[in-house]
C-alpha cells in the first residue's frame, strides 16, 4: 500500500504532460524581476526615504493631485473613446471587403510604431488654430493644442491599436450562426448587436480597455507637444515627475511615481478581477 | 402550417445548389431531409427559413407567399446543428430571448417570458437548470435547450440542422424517441435535416431524399426502401449490390447468359440491376443464374457478408449468406435475387418508367411462401 506513504499537500515533483514546470516558472520570475519588479521596487523603495509625512505632503500637493487628475482621467476618456471607436474600426476591418482594406489594417498600427514625439508635433501642427484640423474648430472658439483637449486627441492616438487588436481576433470568431439564430428568433439587427454579440465582444473590449488606459497613464513624448503643459491645468504626472527630475529631486519624482504606480495597479487588477468573473461566468477560454 | 414548395432554385456563384425543387408538407408532419454532404439538404433547410434567399420559385407558409419576406417575419424555429446559444447568457434567458426581443402591441411582461421560458425548459426536462450557462452543459443539454429556444416563439415551422450531429450514438438514440414524442405532444410541423439514413427512416413520417442538388424521392421510409424509383436511392439506402447487365428481349442477361429474371416491359440495352444482400436466393450449381467467386468474407451480427467476383470483368458484389449453410464454406457460390430492380444504365430521365418495373420474386422464385 505504498498509496498511503505518500504525503499529502505540496509535491513540486511530479510526472507531468507538460513537463519543465520549474524550469519555466523559475525562468519567468527571474525574468519578470529584472525587467519588471526591481525597477518597481527601486522606485518605492527611493520614495520611501522621504519619510512618511514627507511623502503624504508631497502627493497631496495640489500640482500634484492636478497632473494624477489630468492623467488618469484623460487616460480613462481617451480609452473610452478608443473602445467605441476602436470596436467601430474592427467591425468594419472584420466585416466588411472594401478596396484599401488591407491598408487601413495596417494603418491601425501605425501609433504603435511610430516615435511618440513625432505623433504629438504631428497632432499639435493640424490641431493648432492655424492648423488643418484646428482652424476648423477655432471659429467656433474651440481650442485644441495646449489644452486638456489636445492631451486627449494624443492619448487616443496612442491608445487605439490596442482596442482594435484585442478586440479584432475575437470578432473574427463569433460564429456567424450566433447571429442568424437571433434572427430567426425575431431580433433585429440593433437587438442583436447590443444583446448578443457586444455581449459576447465584452471580455475582449474590457482588455482593449486596460491596454489603452495603461498605455494612456504612462504616456509621456506626444502629450507635452500638444499639452501646452500650464500646470494645474494641462500638466500631466509623467511630466511632472521629469520636471522634479530635472531639478534633481528625486525623491519628489519617485514619490509622485509611487502614486502613479499605485493607482495603475489598483486599476489594471480590478479590470483583471472583472475579467477572471466573466471568464468562469461565460465560460471563455474553456 | 402547411408549407408548399415551389420549384425554388438556389445558386451560389453560378453554382447551383438547389435546382427546382417543389415539395408540400402538411401540417404537423415530421419531414427529414436525407441526402450525402453537399447534396443541397441544408441549403434547402436555410431557404425555408429565410436565412438564405432563393435565386428562383415560391415559398408558401399556408397560403402566404413567405419567398422575400425577413427571417424575423417568418417565425420559423431553427435549431443549428452547432447549438448556437448565446453564451453569455443563463439556459432561462436563451429560452427567453425570443419572446424579451418583441416589439410594440407583442411585448410580453418580463414574468410571463419567465414563466413561458420554464414551462418550456420542463418540456425539454432541463427544469432546474435555468441558472446555468451554456457552457456549464453537455452536449445533449445544450441540443434541448437549442429547441426549446426555437419552441418558445410559438414557430409556424421547426426547422432542425442535423440536430443529432454532434452527439455520441447513445444519446442521440434518446433523443430521437424524445423527438418524436415531444413532436407527437405539440405537433409543430418540423422539418430536419440529416445524413444519417437510420435517423430518417426511424424518426419521419416522410423522408425526402436528395441528391445533388434535386429530390431523388419523397416517401414513406417503406416507400423509399422498398420502391426506390432511381439508383441513388437505392444506392444510398439501405446495404445494396449493382451489377451492369443487358435486357433484351424482356429477359435480364448478364455476360451474355440469361439470369432467369424477367424484366418485364423494360426498355431494351445496357441497364443496372440492383439487389440488396439479404434479397437473394442461393442456388446448388445453375443454368441461369449469377455465380462467383468468393473474395472476402465477414461476419456482421447473424449472417456472413460474402462479397463475389462475378463474370469475366471480376465485378464485385454483396450478398448475404446465412451462418449454417453450406454455401458459405464454398469458394464459388451460385444465386440469384430475390427482389430486384432494373434501371437503364446512366439516363437519369428514364427514372419516371421504374415504377412498374419491379417484379415479385415469388414469381420467379416460388421456393419461397
Amino acid at each position: 500500500m505504498t498509496a498511503g506513504l505518500a504525503r499529502p499537500g505540496w509535491r513540486m515533483k511530479r510526472l507531468s504532460v507538460l513537463p519543465g514546470f520549474g524550469l519555466t516558472l523559475g525562468f519567468a520570475l527571474v525574468y519578470l524581476s529584472m525587467i519588471v519588479l526591481i525597477p518597481l521596487a527601486g522606485v518605492v523603495w527611493r520614495s520611501a526615504s522621504l519619510g512618511w509625512p514627507e511623502f503624504w505632503r508631497i502627493a497631496t500637493d495640489p500640482r500634484t493631485l492636478n497632473a494624477l487628475k489630468i492623467s488618469f482621467g484623460g487616460a480613462f476618456i481617451a480609452a473610452l473613446v478608443n473602445v467605441v471607436f476602436g470596436t467601430l474600426i474592427a467591425w468594419v476591418l472584420v466585416r466588411y471587403r472594401f478596396p484599401g482594406r488591407r491598408l487601413i489594417d495596417a494603418m491601425v498600427d501605425l501609433p504603435f510604431a511610430l516615435p511618440t514625439a513625432v505623433a504629438g508635433i504631428a497632432l499639435a501642427t493640424l490641431y493648432a488654430p492655424n492648423g488643418w484640423i484646428g482652424s476648423l474648430f477655432a471659429p467656433f472658439g474651440v481650442k485644441i493644442a495646449f489644452t486638456p483637449l489636445g492631451i486627449l486627441i494624443a492619448l487616443i492616438f496612442i491608445g487605439l491599436p490596442f482596442v482594435v487588436r484585442t478586440v479584432q481576433p475575437v470578432m473574427e470568431e463569433i460564429d456567424r450562426e450566433v447571429e442568424e439564430a437571433a434572427a430567426t428568433l425575431g431580433a433585429d439587427r440593433p437587438q442583436t448587436v447590443w444583446r448578443v454579440i457586444l455581449p459576447g465582444l465584452a471580455p475582449a473590449i474590457l482588455t482593449g480597455f486596460a491596454l489603452a488606459f495603461a498605455r494612456a497613464v504612462g504616456e509621456y513624448g506626444s502629450v507635452i507637444f500638444i499639452a501646452g503643459n500650464i500646470p494645474y491645468v494641462s500638466e500631466i504626472a509623467p511630466l511632472l515627475i521629469v520636471i522634479r527630475l530635472e531639478e534633481y529631486n528625486y525623491a519628489a519624482a519617485t514619490a509622485i511615481a509611487s502614486v502613479m504606480l499605485a493607482i495603475s495597479f489598483a486599476v489594471l487588477l480590478v479590470i483583471n478581477l472583472i475579467q477572471a468573473w466573466s471568464r468562469r461566468r461565460f465560460g471563455y477560454g474553456s | 402550417m402547411d408549407l408548399s414548395i415551389r420549384q425554388v432554385r438556389k445558386e451560389f456563384d453560378h453554382f447551383a445548389a438547389l435546382e427546382d425543387v417543389s415539395l408540400d408538407i402538411r401540417s404537423g408532419e415530421l419531414i427529414a431531409l436525407l441526402g450525402p454532404s453537399g447534396s443541397g439538404k441544408t441549403t434547402f433547410l436555410r431557404l425555408i427559413a429565410g436565412l438564405d434567399m432563393p435565386t428562383g420559385g415560391t415559398i408558401l407558409f399556408g397560403e402566404e407567399d413567405a419567398s422575400r419576406k425577413s427571417v424575423q417575419e417568418r417565425n420559423v424555429g431553427f435549431v443549428f446543428q452547432s447549438y448556437a446559444l448565446f453564451r453569455h447568457m443563463t439556459v432561462l434567458d436563451n429560452v427567453g430571448f425570443g419572446l424579451s426581443v418583441r416589439k410594440g402591441a407583442e411585448r410580453i411582461a418580463r414574468a410571463e417570458i419567465r414563466r413561458r421560458a420554464l414551462e418550456l425548459l420542463d418540456l425539454v426536462q432541463l427544469s432546474g437548470l435555468e441558472k446555468r450557462y451554456p457552457h456549464q452543459l453537455s452536449g445533449g443539454q445544450r441540443q434541448r435547450v437549442a429547441l426549446a429556444r426555437a419552441m418558445a416563439i410559438e414557430p409556424r415551422v421547426l426547422l432542425l440542422d442535423e440536430p443529432f450531429g454532434a452527439l455520441d450514438a447513445q444519446v442521440r438514440r434518446e433523443l430521437r424517441r424524445w423527438l418524436r414524442e415531444i413532436h407527437d405532444a405539440t405537433g409543430h410541423t418540423t422539418v430536419f435535416v440529416t445524413h444519417d439514413q437510420e435517423e430518417a427512416l426511424e424518426l419521419a413520417d416522410r423522408v425526402v431524399v436528395m441528391n445533388n442538388g434535386r429530390i431523388e424521392q419523397v416517401g414513406a421510409a417503406d416507400d423509399v426502401y422498398d420502391r426506390p424509383v432511381s439508383p441513388f436511392v437505392f444506392g444510398f439506402i439501405g446495404e445494396s449490390s449493382n451489377l451492369p447487365v443487358r435486357v433484351e428481349n424482356r429477359q435480364v442477361w448478364f455476360d451474355d447468359r440469361p439470369l432467369g429474371l424477367d424484366a418485364g416491359d423494360a426498355a431494351g440495352g445496357d441497364a443496372l440491376l440492383y439487389f440488396r444482400p439479404h434479397d437473394v436466393e442461393l442456388l446448388e450449381g445453375c443454368g441461369g443464374c449469377l455465380a462467383g467467386t468468393v473474395a472476402a468474407s465477414r461476419r456482421v451480427a447473424e449472417t456472413r457478408r460474402v462479397e463475389l467476383e462475378i463474370g469475366v470483368k471480376r465485378r464485385r458484389v454483396e450478398i448475404e449468406v446465412p451462418l449454417d449453410h453450406p454455401a458459405a464454406s464454398r469458394s464459388r457460390i451460385a444465386f440469384r435475387p430475390k427482389r430486384w430492380r432494373i434501371f437503364p444504365n446512366g439516363g437519369k430521365s428514364a427514372s419516371t418508367g421504374m415504377r412498374h418495373l419491379e417484379r415479385d420474386a415469388n414469381i420467379l422464385a416460388p421456393t419461397e411462401s
